[in-house]
């Protein structure tokens, strides 16, 4: 068994981090920098701790498979970044924003890193404003907030509809200051393909050029992934086309262990998809739903044009069912409620896969002006794919995959089972527990960044690290992997792209182990995930050679790991009989439709070991204890 | 819709390259234009053919990892979107297209339509940033940002890094990119301390790497998928124009 001992420090839960950082073992600055840390991903988290550990002194190498860090997905994040400043005198509070995550992620995260969450949300904003973040403002100079899903406060702080642009780019930036200054070395293009562990310890990676194609050896003092979700394992996602599970599933083959891989999130909305060539799913800003209404026709089939449906014909579904928090209800509430109408007949646009989300009463109301300062850029990306204008018909959407709150099991100081070994922002499985807030992914990446891994690496480094170097047997072996594994790409030549598998892959998630699981469901698809895995594995075509830049080898190995985690994810969603957050299992509901968990038997964190291939994988239980709030029936009514 | 692509292919940096002729009888016109670049590789690999190399990552417009030129323009026809935005329903029957990369010294083609812009990242690492490490600012609310200041430094900030600037300028010279982020950090009281030394050094770079000089064509504005104003390089002169006169030495040094 795994040995999953959280290392959370005892005592009241406001005092737990001071406490944490307190009986740390420091690294003498002078020693800082004998110490090489390895950096996977430049997303939020990634940069912000590369730029960090730079500055502390430490050496970095800091890998990304795009052609710059600053194109890591967290730059498309678009509403906002939560913080528990309480600028706007409303009542938020740290304790405030601890008690909506905890309750947003239907009470399955550990209480104790949601606390630390909240607590250093605030010097997070300071740190962002300082590097020149053009947050929105008030007219007196001060910062703006808006609102977002899950919370009854207004502390989402935001730039435009780009804040992860913006905070990307100031810890790009801060990256890019520390590459000037010799501490931080950049590999992009660069894509990490094995994960080496010597004496129990990740020592470092094996990677490969995507440019020259060339497999190399990068030993490390320690490992840090931060390489987002896995969200682009059911094909259709508003990921990046090339976000993807081969760093942390590599890391899992490798002994550490992968917790509640079946917790995904489905975001409530994004631009429906138009045919069979969609490549990817485009998110519209959470924060729309400050101001516009969602609705569909309370008539099934009715064709006529929205704004010839008058009032009483229209159901505000979401108004109707959740009084309190309406149009602001969480994400996974507010996709199933969307997934309920449309199956019900209710559904508007092609194959009545969509639901209106109308801002002609926020025009009326302020017009179209403010309107368009909130949310100009995203009115004119939903013109720009659907050729409609929302300021005149309203914008249709539905669900699609956009986050996973499942990652690489960590302890309190996000260092997974395996020493060494430590996992960041979406990567990990820290925080969200079933269901991620809105502007909470943007917070928890750079507090992980910026405020909690550079303390806990030293106090790992600091209790001495045994001498390696890339000669070790374990560092060849893995390089023998990459190698063969692309030899074998290369020479499979069958009749069907790497797409092609990839999205009947994408299919049955979608279908199976979408926004309404089943015991029947998901029973089918963990017989079909390794039925297409097998065909895969004999009839993909990878044209082209090794020796150079070649995106279709690069999406083979990413899809082969797909179909291997995909397995794991519909184990996971077919082990938890219950229903708690994104994960929605049909037989466990309320009378009302509402997810029904169970405490008494689920009330725990499932970290999943590998245990060879064609072996189970093995189940260990962290339980989530709660000893600051008490479990309760999540109501957003 | 049907549709012919001519498109750049060239196996590495050392091949010289050419353009091949792709016809596409059936396009559809919701999809994007990437999209249609997918479809066309799928038929390629069932003929035994390899894809056609391009670049995207978000397709959303915002990472700003696409782009190439379509018919001589950068990104293709529609203003202000990049050619992941770009949709097929604003060509016509019977088109004929020309793709190819980049085109600038300092972005060397590493196949087909994918370019090196590695060239970007050392200009801002010769100063596009603000010297301030982690855990020591002051409260965010310390500093006050007059929300005009705040506004124009986000429409400068709004800049993606795609190249197409560059590839529009027939200097191939990266003035708009510098001035954005110049004009970004220049226009915000946080970003006043360093700002004489960043006009320096980020210029000092772009010439190293081999950028053309601005003569105020106005191409690169026409070109930016994300409206970045010609305005920022008049700024970014006037900052260098002054830092060159009153604080070469000390900005050389390394200080503001």
């Amino acid at each position: 068994m795994a040995n999953l001992d959280a290392r959370v420090p005892a005592g009241p839960i406001e005092k737990r981090w001071q406490k944490r950082k307190d009986e740390m073992k420091l690294v003498n600055p002078a020693n800082k920098r004998k110490y090489e840390i390895i950096v996977v991903g430049t997303g939020l988290a990634g940069a912000s701790a590369a730029a960090s550990f730079g500055e502390m002194g430490y050496n970095c190498k800091v890998f990304c498979f795009q052609d710059s860090p600053r194109r890591a997905h967290s730059i498309a994040a678009q509403g906002g970044i939560n913080a528990a400043k309480n600028y706007q005198n409303d009542g938020d509070s740290i304790w405030r924003l601890f008690y909506d995550t905890i309750k947003g992620g239907d009470f399955r995260a550990r209480e104790s890193n949601v606390y630390r969450l909240a607590e250093v949300s605030v010097n997070i904003i300071d740190q962002c404003a300082a590097q020149g973040v053009p947050f929105g403002r008030e007219y007196g100079g001060t910062l703006a907030n808006r609102s977002f899903g899950g919370a009854l406060v207004s502390r989402t702080f935001y730039a435009r509809g780009q804040t992860g642009q913006q905070l990307l780019l100031g810890a790009y930036q801060a990256l890019m200051r520390q590459e000037a200054a010799g501490k931080c070395r950049l590999y992009p293009r660069t894509e990490m393909l094995e994960l080496v562990v010597i004496d129990g310890r990740a020592r470092g990676i094996v990677t490969r050029d995507l440019v020259s194609g060339k497999v190399e050896s990068h030993l490390g003092d320690a490992v840090v992934l931060a390489t987002g979700g896995y969200g682009n394992a059911y094909y259709l996602s508003t990921n990046a086309k090339g976000s993807n599970a081969t760093a942390i599933w590599r890391a899992y083959r490798k002994g550490a262990c992968f917790a509640n891989p079946c917790y995904t999130q489905i975001h409530p909305t994004c631009i429906p998809r138009s045919g069979d060539y969609q490549s990817k799913l485009t998110l519209m800003s959470e924060s729309l739903r400050n101001d516009g209404r969602i609705w569909v026709p309370k008539k099934k089939d009715d064709k006529r044009p929205p704004d010839q449906i008058p009032e009483d014909e229209r159901d505000y579904y979401l108004e109707r069912k959740y009084p309190t928090y309406g149009n602001l209800a969480p994400r996974d509430i507010s996709s199933r409620a969307a997934k309920q109408v449309c199956d019900a007949g209710l559904g508007v646009g092609p194959g009545g896969f969509g639901v209106y989300l109308d801002f002609s009463g926020a025009i009326k109301r302020v017009g179209k002006n403010v309107i368009a300062e909130r949310y100009g850029n995203l009115f004119e990306m939903y013109e720009r794919i659907t050729g409609e204008d929302p300021y005149s018909v309203p914008m249709r959407i539905y669900p699609a995959v956009h986050y996973v709150m499942g990652g690489l099991w960590v302890d309190y100081d996000l260092m997974s089972n395996l020493p060494g070994l430590f996992v960041l922002g979406e990567a990990n499985f820290s925080d969200h527990g079933a269901n991620r807030l809105g502007a909470s992914a943007l917070m928890q990446g750079l507090a992980d960044g910026y405020f909690v891994i550079p303390y806990t690496i030293g106090d790992y480094l600091a209790r001495g690290i045994p001498k390696a170097d890339v000669s070790h047997a374990a560092f060849k072996d893995a390089e023998r992997d990459v190698a063969e594994r692309t030899k074998k790409f290369l020479s499979i030549n069958g009749k069907r792209s790497v797409d092609d598998f990839h999205k009947e892959l994408g299919v049955v998630m979608w279908e199976d182990v979408g926004m309404a699981r089943s015991k029947e469901s998901l029973e089918r698809a963990l017989k079909k995930i390794p039925e297409i895995r097998e065909r895969f594995w004999k009839d993909v075509r990878v044209l082209g050679s090794g020796e150079s830049l070649n995106q279709d080898l690069e999406k083979a190995g990413r899809v082969a790991d797909f179909l291997e985690l995909t397995e794991l994810l519909t184990l996971d969603a077919l082990h938890r009989n219950e229903s708690c957050g994104g994960h929605f299992r049909v037989e466990y509901q309320t009378e009302d439709g509402e997810a029904k968990r169970n405490d008494a038997e689920y009330a725990y964190a499932a970290a999943w070991e590998w245990k060879g291939e064609n072996q189970k994988p093995v189940l260990n239980k962290e339980p989530l204890v709660f000893e600051t709030i008490q479990l309760a029936t999540r109501s957003y009514k | 819709m049907r549709l012919t692509l001519e498109i750049w292919r060239q196996k590495d940096a050392s091949d010289p390259g050419r353009f091949v002729r792709y016809e596409l009888p059936d396009v559809n016109h919701h999809m994007s234009f990437l999209e249609m670049l997918d479809v066309l590789n799928q038929q390629l690999v069932m003929k035994g053919e390899e894809p056609v190399a391009f670049d995207s990552d978000c397709r959303e417009g915002i990472c700003g990892m696409c782009g190439f030129v379509i018919d001589g323009v950068p990104h293709g026809p529609q203003r202000n979107t990049t050619v992941c935005q770009l949709h097929m329903r604003y060509f016509k029957e019977g088109q004929v297209l020309r793709l190819e990369p980049w085109r600038a010294k300092a972005f060397p083609v590493l196949r087909d339509l994918v370019v090196n812009r590695s060239a970007f990242d050392r200009i801002i690492a010769a100063g596009g940033f603000i010297s301030v490490n982690t855990g020591s600012p002051p409260d965010a609310n310390a500093i006050l940002v007059p929300k005009q200041a705040s506004d124009r430094a986000m429409d400068a900030a709004a800049c993606i890094g795609c190249g197409a600037c560059v590839a529009a300028c027939p200097n191939a010279s990266a003035s708009l990119f510098m001035a954005a982020k110049i004009a970004h950090l220049g226009l915000l009281p946080q970003g006043q301390p360093e700002r004489a030394g960043r006009a320096i050094s980020m210029t000092e770079q772009a010439l190293k790497e081999g950028f053309g000089g601005c003569t105020v064509i106005g191409e690169c504005e026409a070109a930016c998928p994300k409206g970045i104003k010609l305005e920022n390089i008049a700024r970014m002169n006037r900052d260098f124009l002054k830092a060159s006169l009153r604080y070469r030495e000390a900005a050389a040094a390394g200080g503001g």
